[in-house]
């Protein structure tokens, strides 16, 4: 008989501390199965954000490094320069990519570096306990915006992956989501994409994943779906930016 | 024995190469050196200037609060360091670029390098020449000919053609000095 | 026949240094003053098969020289006092990560912008972890181009022996001044393969996946580690203190300076010696482990000593002087900072009127 699917042998089987309905734990898993499907497990050090995926490492089952919180592209810099020949990747949340990390992130894509990132958009800090991102939509309540965040206040949500897109050593941007079956084979294949990318030497390759966060949306799991297909998609439409 | 100098100037002098000419030239004689340069915003645009310190021994600080010599390749600079220089130091000035009256106790060390350089061919040898009066006045001869193993040495390869006239600027500079003003040392 | 010396600066003789110590990887960014330290490896480091970056700030420097040495490589970055502060993030996570890295802090005046004279006034920062958390560099002092260029071997076997950042922490002075310099005749050229580490990250062919991380959420995990670490210290202290001293057999007085400092307080005593008086010098080569055996070993001595403490800070270093002598003998300062250097004019007076 052919085994036609088995758990990821880059993902350890233990639980996750993740809430009902978080995103992370779909995220994590499309990342493992593409390492085991590119035969790259031996070759990826894998660097982890401060945010809710902190411990990352805890559930993957290569390589991996801490990073601080903002500092993943330079941390990834630092590995890849020193080790061309390993396949390396940040995976980090959107207040420390996009937010505290803006500066490493930006750096890194302008400099081409051959890395791949995956950046978990769900427009909200949620480890220190649901604080406005830079991802927040306007009117979207917050611990540190109760009434709803402000454009004249705390500007606008903002759209790393836009502006990315447009230095030119940047190889790879695409916005894809995790509110659908659907949308989770998308996801993965611009995930994947993300990785042969680096693979073949083609530079720098970012992917943007909306990803639900009911606990500090303050709804149930499936509105929290249903909202970033109705609400966060339309601020943050999905696709192939560059 | 140590010898405390102070080389001051304006930016594009060659202030710290003269130093560095200097420094090296000791090196080859194995004598201890150290050269210790203006640095930052102070370059910017002001006085240059360079202290180097020759020595037989380990030398202590390689900053000049008292100096056996200060060059002053302009006014300004000379103004900024004479009170630096000690009692019985030995001053020497550009005098192309100086006031007649301000050279001050010791204006008969007081030559017009930046003339010279211009007669030779080269303003920027000004620096060779002073160099040359200042082993004349020290009565460094025997380091002359390091000196111009040092500036064959350094020259970039496309330049070698500032090799001739930099080392008449200094040989030029050390017939200034007539005998009885060299220093007994 | 003797090798021939070079003239260098201190700032490229660090650098010069470290790639001949076989460190592969120089992440920085530009501060004076220091930036002929970066600018030499940004020339030399790929002539080596090293890598040089010029990052887009301190933060980042920092992180890449984390990261590449999880990856294995030597690695170092180079600062000055206000970027030193910002690679202090770094540099907390570098030791909760047990890494080892060499970190280069060519020290300006202060506080905030200060100026770029030469100081030491972070000797405090330096020496006491400066970045948060319970953990120490250990640190360097050279006080010439010559051990400037020497104390990067001895960094970086230190940071590989004990898993540990090493910082160099000398001034500006030492920075630019240039002086006679003797190459080794160990020195690594070429390309130079990362050495296994056990715990290095490389991909996980053939073994468990490694982890580098400071994060120990579970209960008592954390405490655990910072006993391993203690202990790791304790090691250090016993091992690595590192001094001069100069005429301490006779010596009435004990003039007590590092780095820069030292040479001027050299000197002084040189002068006070040819003079007759009976003054030494201890000049501390490591600052962190600070040198105290020697202080306690002085002061156990039955005849009346005290000591001189000269610093370009208004007292940092004469703290551990104090502890370490824990009040058996007399201490006075001289310090001078933010642009002022003690000179040996100022030292031998300060003598003078100790010896009254």
């Amino acid at each position: 008989m052919k085994k036609i699917f088995s758990y990821p042998k880059s993902l350890k089987n233990v639980p996750t501390h993740y809430c009902p309905g978080c995103g992370h734990g779909i995220a994590h898993r499309l990342v493992a199965e593409i390492v085991d499907e590119l035969g790259i497990r031996e070759k990826v050090i894998a660097v982890a954000p401060v945010g809710c995926a902190v411990v990352a490492y805890d559930y993957w089952d290569f390589d991996c490094c801490e990073a601080a919180h903002g500092r993943a592209a330079a941390v990834a810099t630092g590995i890849k320069r020193a080790r061309p020949g390993n396949i390396v990747f940040t995976y980090q949340g959107d207040g420390d990519l996009a937010a505290i990390g803006t500066n490493e992130t930006i750096h890194a894509a302008n400099r081409g570096e051959n890395i791949s990132i995956v950046f978990i958009n769900n427009a909200v800090y949620g480890m220190t306990g649901g604080q406005l991102a830079p991802t927040t939509l306007l009117g979207q309540k917050t611990a540190t915006t109760p009434e709803g965040r402000k454009a004249g206040s705390e500007g606008f949500p903002l759209k790393i992956s836009e502006m990315l897109a447009r230095l030119p050593a940047v190889k790879y941007i695409e916005r894809v989501s995790l509110h659908s079956p659907q949308e989770v084979i998308k996801a993965k294949k611009a995930i994947k994409q993300a990785f042969l990318n680096q693979v073949n030497n083609l530079g720098f390759s970012l992917v943007e994943v909306l990803s639900a966060c009911p606990t500090y949306w303050d709804m149930p799991a499936k509105n929290a779906l249903d909202w970033i297909r109705d609400v966060m998609s339309k601020e943050f439409p999905l696709g192939r930016i560059k | 024995m140590e010898e405390r100098i102070i080389i001051s100037g304006s930016g594009g002098q060659g202030i710290m190469l003269m130093g560095k000419i200097l420094a090296e030239a000791c090196l080859k004689e194995n004598r201890q050196v150290t050269w210790m340069p203006a640095y930052g915003a102070e370059v910017r645009g002001g006085t240059a200037y360079c202290m180097v310190v020759i020595s037989d021994e380990e030398i202590g600080s390689p900053y000049i609060n008292e100096a056996d010599i200060l060059v002053s390749m302009n006014e300004p600079s000379l103004y900024k360091f004479k009170k630096r220089l000690k009692k019985e130091g030995i001053l020497i000035v550009n005098s192309s670029l100086l006031n007649k009256l301000s050279a001050g106790r010791k204006a008969r060390n007081a030559y017009p390098f930046s003339d010279i350089a211009l007669g030779l061919g080269n303003i920027k040898v000004a620096n060779m020449v002073a160099l040359g009066a200042y082993l004349a006045l020290t009565k460094k001869s025997a380091l002359k000919k390091n000196i111009l193993r040092v500036i064959e040495e350094i020259a970039p390869p496309d330049k070698k053609g500032l090799v001739e006239i930099n080392k008449k600027a200094l040989l030029t500079g050390a017939q200034l000095v007539s005998p009885h003003n060299a220093r007994t040392q | 026949m003797a090798k021939s010396k070079i003239l260098m600066t201190g700032n490229e003789a660090i650098a010069l240094g470290a790639i001949d110590a076989g460190c592969r990887f120089y992440a920085g960014y530009p501060i004076t003053p220091q930036n002929e330290l970066t600018a030499f490896m940004a020339k030399n480091m790929p002539k080596a098969g090293g890598v040089f970056i010029q990052a887009e700030s301190e933060l980042a420097a920092v992180n890449m020289v984390l990261g590449a040495s999880a990856a294995g490589a030597r690695a170092m970055t180079s600062s000055s006092s206000p970027g030193i502060s910002l690679k202090q993030e770094g540099i907390s996570y570098i030791a909760g990560c047990r890494l080892p890295a060499v970190i280069v802090n060519v020290m300006r005046g202060g506080p905030g912008l200060g100026n770029i004279m030469p100081a030491q006034s972070d000797y405090f920062q330096a020496t006491r972890s400066g970045g948060h958390g319970d953990y120490h560099c250990l640190v360097l002092a050279p006080y010439s181009v010559q051990e400037a260029y020497d104390f990067m071997f001895k960094a970086f076997a230190l940071a590989d022996k004990y898993r540990n950042p090493v910082m160099i922490l000398g001034d500006g002075m030492l920075g630019q001044m240039m002086e006679p310099l003797q190459l080794s005749d160990n020195r690594k050229t070429g390309n130079q393969k990362p050495k296994t580490k056990i715990w290095m990250l490389t991909g996980c062919r053939g073994r468990k996946p490694n982890v580098v991380k400071s994060f120990y959420l579970q209960e008592g995990d954390l405490e655990k580690f910072n006993l391993t670490l203690q202990k790791e210290y304790r090691l250090i202290r016993q091992n690595e203190q590192l001094y001069e001293g100069i005429f301490l057999k006779d010596a009435k007085i004990i003039i007590v300076a590092y780095g820069t400092m030292a040479r001027i307080a050299k000197g002084a005593v040189k002068k006070l010696r040819k003079a007759g008086k009976k003054i030494g010098l201890i000049r501390p080569i490591s600052l962190w482990p600070f040198p105290g055996n020697i202080f306690r070993r002085l002061a156990a001595s039955p005849k009346r000593l005290s000591f001189l403490v000269v610093e370009m800070s208004y007292g940092q270093m004469i703290e551990d002087v104090l502890l370490s002598l824990n009040g058996k003998s007399p201490v006075e300062f001289l310090g001078r900072s933010g642009g002022g250097i003690p000179s040996e004019e100022e030292i031998i007076n300060k003598i003078k009127i100790l010896m009254k």
